[in-house]
C-alpha cells in the first residue's frame, strides 16, 4: 500500500465511523433512554453502551490446566501489541469479576487469551468457556513489549508466565529473518510445558530461535540466585535484551541476579517498577505478594457517591470491598501497576498492601487494588 | 456511635467484604430500646419481642443474600430481553398503526413495555436490587428509565426519603404527594373537597405528578432545598422531558408518517403513556393507602430501633394478591410489605420470603395487609373520598 492509498482508507474509516456515529445519534432519539446498542444486543451480544464485550469464537485446551480462548471483540478494542495484556471479566454465579490475561496470539492477528487454572476466575475460564460466550473486555494495555529496534533477545519464562512471551515469539520469530531469539523456559513436566510442540516447531524451521526447556519435576527449580546455570542455557546472555514473566520468586531472583550482573542502570535507591526494566533485563508480573495476616485492623470504608458503606478488614484491598458491596469500581491489573483504580480519598488513611505503609491525605488518589482501610475511610465512589 | 442503618441492612457486627454486607450511611436507628410511643398496633410487644422480630427478618435476609446468584441474573436479563423485545415490536407496529389492527397492537404492546420498564426493570434497578452483579448496564448509578422524571431525581426522593420516613406524617411526602389529603393527621382545608377530581386528573398524567414532586417545591419555599439544587434538578428534568417528548410525540409519529399512521402513531404513545401512568398510580396507591395500613407520628420514629422500623414497614404497607403476571407488571410492587423490609433484595425473591414474613406477622400479633388488586383499589379510592371531608374517619 502505498502512503496516498493509506491515507485513503483511512480517510474512508473516519467517514464510515462519522457515518455510524450519526447514525447512532439519530436512531437514539427513537430509543432513549437506552442507546441503540441496547436494542442491537437483543440480536448480537458484543453490543454495549457501556462495556466492551467479546464473544468466544473457538477454545483450545492445552494442558490438562490451562485452554486457549479465541474471541471477537466488539468496537472500541484494538489490536494488541505482543506482550500486552487486557482485563477480562468473567461472570461467576451471576456476579462479574474481572482478572488480567496476557494476548498469547501475535501481534495483528485475532485476540486470544491462555489460562492457567489456579482459582476462581481462571478455572472457570479454563473449565467452562465454550465458542458463543460472551466475554467482557477492556482494551490491550501495558509496556512488556518489544523492543523498538531489533537486538538478541532472551526470554526467561515459568509456568503461565509463557503467554506475553509466546506473543511475542510467533510475532518475531516467523516475521523476521533478522530475529535472534532465546527462549529457556521452566515447567514442571512435559505435559505441563504449555506451547511445547509449537514451539518446537518453531525451533526445529527457524534456526534463529533457540529454545531450552527447564522441567522442574525432573531437575528441580532452576536456580536463578547463581549465574551457573543461565551461564550453561545461554552463554550469551548478557548480551542480550531479556524478558522474564512468572512466579514472584522466580523474578526477585531474576531480578537480583541482573542487577549483581552489574547491568541495571537504574539509578541507586530509586525504585524498580514493577512491570519495568532492570538495565538489560525486563519483567511482567502476573501477581503480586501482600504483607498480610499481620493483624491490622481495618475500619468502615465510606463509599461517599453511593451512598453505602462497609466493615473492612486490614487485609482487604478497597478495591474488593467495594466491588462486593455492588459498587461500580474502577480497575486493571489489579496488582498496583496500572493506575486504573485511581479513586480520589476523602477522609481517613490506607495501609499499601505492598509495603505496609500508612499514608493518605484528603483529595489523594489511592490505587485501591493494593490499599487496605487503616482505619475509617471515606472514598469519593 | 450507637446507631445503625435505616433500610439496607445486617447489624454492624457483619464482616466486611461478604457480598451485601454494605448498608446505606447510618440514619436514625437506636441500638436498642423503644420509641418513645411505639405505634398502636405494636403496643402489645415488648422491646425484647420487637428486638427478636428484627433479628428474625435480619436471617431471613441473609439467607436470601447467601443464595442470591446466577438464577437471579438471568431472571433480570430475561425481564429486560423480554421488555425490549415489547418495546420494539409495539413501536413497530405503531409504524402502520393506520390499520386498527396495528394500532391495537402497538398501543397494548408499548403499555406492557413501558409498564415493565418502570416496574419491575427500572424501579428495583434504581434500588440498588442488582447491583451486587457489577454489571454497568444493570445498576443504580446508570440505570435511566422511561418515565418523566428523572432517576437521580426519583431515587432521592423515593429510596432515601420514601423509604426512610414510610408514612410518617410531616416526613413521608408519599402521603398524599403534596397534593391529596390521604390521613386525618393531615388538617382538612376546603381544597381537599377536590381530591377525588385531583386524583382522577393525576391517574393518567402521573408521570407528570411524580416529576413535579420529585422537584421538592415545598422544600425549596420552605428553605431546606437551595436554588442551585432545584436549577439542577430543573435542568436535568428539562433534558429528561425534551428527549421523552422527542421519542414518543415526534420521532415516533414522524417516522410513522412514511407509512401514512403519524396521527395514528401519536395517539399511540399517548395512549400507552396514560395506560402507564394510570395502571403505576394505582399499583402505588396500593402500597399504602388502602383500609389497615396505619400512618405514623413523628415521635413514633424516634428512638426507633432496626425492628421497630421492621415492624413500622409491615404495619404501613399493603399487598396485592394475584397471579405471577399480576406480580411482575406490579414489579412486585405487590409484595409491597417484603419490598419494604428489604429494598434492595432482588424484586424475583419477595415471593418466596412472603410466607414466612406473613408468619412472623401472625405470631407477634401484627397485621399483613393484603387483598385482590379491585378491592385494594377501590378500598384507597374510598379513602380519597372520605378524606375529602372534614374531620375524624375512623381507620383501623
Ligand atoms: C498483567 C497480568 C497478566 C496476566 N496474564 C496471565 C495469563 O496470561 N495467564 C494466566 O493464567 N494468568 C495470568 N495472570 C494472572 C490472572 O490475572 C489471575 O490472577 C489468575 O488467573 C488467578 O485468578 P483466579 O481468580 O483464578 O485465582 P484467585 O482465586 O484470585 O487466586 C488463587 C491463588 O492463585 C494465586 N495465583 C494468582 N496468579 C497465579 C499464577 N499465575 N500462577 C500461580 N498462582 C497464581 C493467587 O495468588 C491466589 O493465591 C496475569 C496477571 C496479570 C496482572
Ligand atoms: S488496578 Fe492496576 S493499579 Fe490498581
Ligand atoms: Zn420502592
Amino acid at each position: 500500500m502505498t502512503e496516498r492509498e493509506k491515507y485513503g482508507s483511512r480517510r474512508s474509516r473516519l467517514n464510515r465511523m462519522i457515518r455510524l456515529r450519526q447514525l447512532a445519534q439519530a436512531a437514539s432519539v427513537l430509543t432513549t433512554p437506552l442507546a441503540p446498542e441496547d436494542i442491537l444486543a437483543l440480536f448480537n451480544p458484543v453490543y454495549s453502551a457501556r462495556q466492551l464485550r467479546g464473544v468466544v469464537t473457538r477454545v483450545v485446551q492445552e494442558t490438562a490446566q490451562s485452554a486457549t480462548i479465541f474471541f471477537r471483540p466488539g468496537r472500541g478494542w484494538h489490536s494488541h501489541l505482543a506482550g500486552q495484556w487486557a482485563r477480562i471479566g468473567v461472570e461467576l454465579d451471576g456476579v462479574r469479576h474481572w482478572r488480567s490475561y496476557s494476548l498469547s496470539a501475535p501481534a495483528g492477528k485475532d485476540p486470544a487469551i491462555t489460562v492457567t487454572d489456579v482459582g476462581a476466575v481462571s478455572g472457570t475460564l479454563v473449565r467452562t468457556t465454550r465458542p458463543g460466550d460472551v466475554l467482557f473486555l477492556a482494551p490491550p494495555q501495558g509496556d512488556f513489549v518489544l523492543p523498538e529496534h531489533p537486538r538478541p533477545l532472551l526470554m526467561v519464562t515459568a509456568g503461565s508466565g509463557i503467554t506475553p512471551v509466546m506473543s511475542m515469539i510467533r510475532t518475531l520469530v516467523p516475521r523476521r529473518p533478522d530475529a535472534d531469539v532465546v527462549l529457556v523456559h521452566s515447567a514442571k513436566t512435559p505435559g505441563d510445558s504449555l506451547f511445547r510442540e509449537e514451539l518446537a516447531e518453531l525451533a526445529d524451521q527457524f534456526p534463529n530461535f533457540r529454545l531450552a526447556h527447564w522441567f522442574t519435576g525432573e531437575q528441580g527449580r532452576m536456580d536463578l540466585t547463581s549465574t551457573d546455570q543461565l551461564d550453561e542455557l545461554c552463554p550469551d546472555w548478557k548480551e542480550r535484551a531479556a524478558y522474564a514473566c512468572g512466579p514472584d520468586s522466580f523474578l526477585d531472583d531474576a531480578e537480583a541476579l541482573w542487577k549483581r550482573a552489574a547491568l541495571t542502570t537504574a539509578a541507586p535507591g530509586s525504585e524498580v517498577a514493577v512491570a519495568g526494566t532492570t538495565g538489560n533485563l525486563m519483567i511482567e508480573r502476573f501477581n503480586t505478594t501482600f504483607n498480610l495476616g499481620v493483624g491490622h485492623d481495618g475500619g468502615v470504608v465510606t463509599f461517599e457517591t453511593s451512598d453505602r458503606e462497609v466493615e473492612a478488614d486490614g487485609d482487604t484491598p478497597l478495591l474488593d470491598v467495594g466491588e462486593d458491596a455492588g459498587i461500580l469500581m474502577p480497575s486493571g491489573c489489579r496488582m498496583g501497576i496500572c493506575h486504573s483504580c485511581l479513586t480520589p480519598l476523602r477522609a481517613g488513611q490506607v495501609r499499601d498492601l505492598r509495603t505496609g505503609e500508612v499514608h493518605g491525605e484528603p483529595g489523594q488518589l489511592i490505587q485501591t487494588c493494593v490499599s487496605a482501610a487503616a482505619g475509617p475511610v471515606n472514598l469519593e465512589l | 456511635m450507637s446507631v445503625i442503618s435505616p433500610s439496607k441492612t445486617t447489624p454492624a457486627s457483619t464482616k466486611g467484604s461478604a457480598a451485601g454486607g454494605s448498608r446505606t450511611r447510618p440514619g436514625k436507628l437506636a441500638e436498642s430500646g423503644s420509641p418513645t410511643v411505639r405505634p398502636p398496633a405494636a403496643a402489645h410487644l415488648s422491646d425484647e419481642q420487637v428486638a427478636e422480630l428484627g433479628r428474625e427478618l435480619d436471617a431471613i435476609r441473609d439467607e436470601i443474600l447467601a443464595k442470591r446468584g446466577a438464577e437471579d441474573a438471568a431472571y433480570i436479563r430475561r425481564m429486560i430481553k423480554i421488555q425490549r423485545g415489547l418495546e420494539i415490536s409495539g413501536r413497530a407496529a405503531l409504524l402502520v398503526s393506520k390499520n386498527k389492527a396495528a394500532w391495537v397492537t402497538g398501543t397494548t404492546l408499548l403499555s406492557l413495555a413501558k409498564i415493565l420498564e418502570n416496574m419491575e426493570i427500572g424501579h428495583n434497578v434504581l434500588h440498588g436490587q442488582w447491583d451486587w452483579m457489577r454489571d454497568p448496564d444493570i445498576h443504580s448509578t446508570t440505570w435511566e428509565w422511561d418515565f418523566v422524571t428523572p432517576s437521580r431525581s426519583w431515587q432521592h426522593t423515593h429510596n432515601d426519603l420514601h423509604h426512610r420516613w414510610t408514612n410518617v406524617v410531616g416526613k413521608d411526602n408519599d402521603v398524599g404527594y403534596n397534593l391529596l389529603r390521604m390521613d386525618e393527621q393531615q388538617p382538612w382545608k376546603p381544597v381537599n373537597l377536590a381530591n377525588p377530581l385531583f386524583n382522577a386528573i393525576l391517574a393518567p398524567l402521573f408521570e407528570w405528578g411524580i416529576a413535579i414532586y420529585d422537584l421538592e417545591l415545598t422544600e425549596y419555599k420552605e428553605g431546606t432545598k437551595s436554588k442551585e439544587a432545584l436549577l439542577k434538578d430543573l435542568k436535568a428534568l428539562g433534558k429528561k422531558v425534551v428527549t421523552q417528548f422527542t421519542k414518543d410525540y415526534a420521532a415516533t409519529p414522524a417516522v410513522a408518517m412514511l407509512t401514512g399512521s403519524g396521527k395514528q402513531a401519536l395517539y399511540g404513545t399517548i395512549a400507552a403513556n396514560a395506560i402507564r401512568n394510570v395502571w403505576a398510580h394505582a399499583v402505588i396507591f396500593c402500597g399504602h393507602f388502602p383500609e389497615g395500613t396505619d400512618t405514623f407520628t413523628e415521635e413514633m420514629v424516634e428512638g426507633e430501633t432496626r425492628g421497630d422500623w421492621y415492624v413500622r414497614q409491615m404495619i404501613g404497607s399493603a399487598n396485592i394478591s394475584g397471579s405471577k403476571f399480576m406480580h411482575i407488571m406490579t414489579g412486585n410492587l405487590s409484595h409491597q410489605i417484603e419490598h419494604h423490609l428489604f429494598p434492595d433484595l432482588p424484586s424475583s425473591r419477595y415471593a418466596e420470603v412472603a410466607p414466612r414474613v406473613r408468619e412472623i406477622c401472625q405470631r407477634y400479633g401484627l397485621k399483613y395487609t393484603t387483598g385482590p388488586l379491585i378491592k385494594q383499589v377501590g378500598s384507597s379510592w374510598a379513602k380519597v373520598f372520605k378524606l375529602a371531608l372534614p374531620g375524624k374517619t375512623a381507620t383501623a
